[in-house]
């Protein structure tokens, strides 16, 4: 990065997690130098309020876009304001803030475009139900035959990119489900993805987005748009 | 001319002249009445000229001549369908960019809203 220091940006896209967003946010504040943004999608109990409290910049969303259009939100701050790096991480706890220089470390040294955080690298705790270790295989999969990035967590939502993604993300990012389709988003920028072991908890408050009957909307809908990014123009 | 032409022909007029008054009134926009204007003036194309439908229906091998008028009013409705498909995923697209927009300015104009306005809405 030419002369100053990078200026990081982290993302918390934030719906209902009034109870665990303010925590997260000191802890992030107490930790790091790097400026917090919490996107909130639009929910009404109170994360906004909390989230500034503590610290954090905070958008509302006027109006619920789903995880991909919140995040996207913060990409557009991002580039906006002149972040050079964007750190995305869950705002529920699932994701270890002390990871957080793993994922950066990459891309500060100029190695990576993006860093993924992988609960299945390295030394892991992580237990997950048998659908869901079957669709992430089946991601996997997709994306190493797509798009030939080895990855081992594909629907990841913990990690790092730099200011070329941050600036290509801005315009084309999925509006739900984005993880998957990220990678061939960066596929067809030719971007360098790498993936760090970080460590993973069961979520703390809330229920996934993810439950049983919409597991199969999930595989479908991600698969498909999946397939339809790899022919799509991006203009 | 029998009841059954008649009665066509009135409905169908009467649907072309409902379709040009709300395109008068700005209730229906052009672009969106193209696909209408053209639909009814088909129905009422066939309802005077009854034959043609007959010529019509035998020109692609469909012997019932009715049965190629639900054909074609099947396939009219499919592509009306498809076109509101496609109308309200750029109405979506178009949104989510004025949200995002909004939930900026807002930052940078430092507003910041209460949740109690937020659900009032």
């Amino acid at each position: 990065m030419e002369g100053h220091p990078p200026r990081i940006l982290v993302v918390i896209p934030a719906y209902r997690e009034g109870r665990t967003i303010g925590g997260l946010v000191r802890s992030l504040r107490e930790r790091y130098p790097h400026d917090v943004l919490v996107v909130n999608d639009g929910s009404p109990d109170g994360t906004s309020a909390a989230a500034r409290k503590a610290g954090a910049i905070v958008l509302d969303l006027p109006c619920n876009l789903g995880i991909g259009g919140a995040v996207q939100t913060g990409f557009l701050y991002a580039r906006d304001h002149g972040y050079d790096v964007v750190v995305r991480i869950d705002g529920d706890g699932q994701h270890e803030v002390e990871d957080i220089p793993k994922v950066l470390e990459p891309i500060l040294g100029g190695r990576a475009d993006a860093v993924i955080g992988s609960r299945f690298l390295g030394e892991t705790e992580y237990r997950g139900s048998i659908p869901r270790i079957f669709g992430i295989q089946h991601f996997r999969w997709l994306v190493n035959l797509f798009t030939g990035y080895r990855v081992t967590d594909p629907t990841s939502g913990f990690f790092a990119i730099n200011r070329r993604l941050v600036d290509f993300y801005s315009d084309h990012y999925p509006s739900d489900y984005p993880e998957v389709d990220s990678y061939i988003l960066m596929h067809r920028l030719g971007a360098r993805a790498l993936e760090v072991p970080v460590r993973m908890y069961d979520r703390a408050e809330g229920k996934s987005s993810i439950t049983a009957f919409r597991a199969v909307y999930y595989m479908v809908k991600v698969t498909l748009s999946f397939l339809i990014n790899r022919i799509r123009r991006f203009g | 001319m029998n009841r059954v032409t008649l009665f066509s022909i009135c409905a169908s007029a009467g649907f072309l002249l409902y379709i040009l008054e709300m395109v008068r009134r700005r209730k229906l926009r052009e672009e969106y009445s193209i696909l209408w204007l053209f639909g009814s003036a088909l129905i009422l194309v066939l309802s005077l000229k009854q034959d043609w439908l007959v010529v019509l229906a035998h020109a692609v091998g469909i012997v019932y001549p009715p049965s190629f008028l639900f054909l074609v009013g099947i396939l009219f409705i499919l592509l009306i369908l498809i076109h509101f498909s496609i109308a309200i995923s750029k109405l979506h697209q178009m949104n989510k960019k004025i949200a995002q927009e909004m939930a900026l300015l807002r930052a940078d104009r430092g507003v910041e809203r209460t949740e109690e306005t937020l659900n009032k809405r």
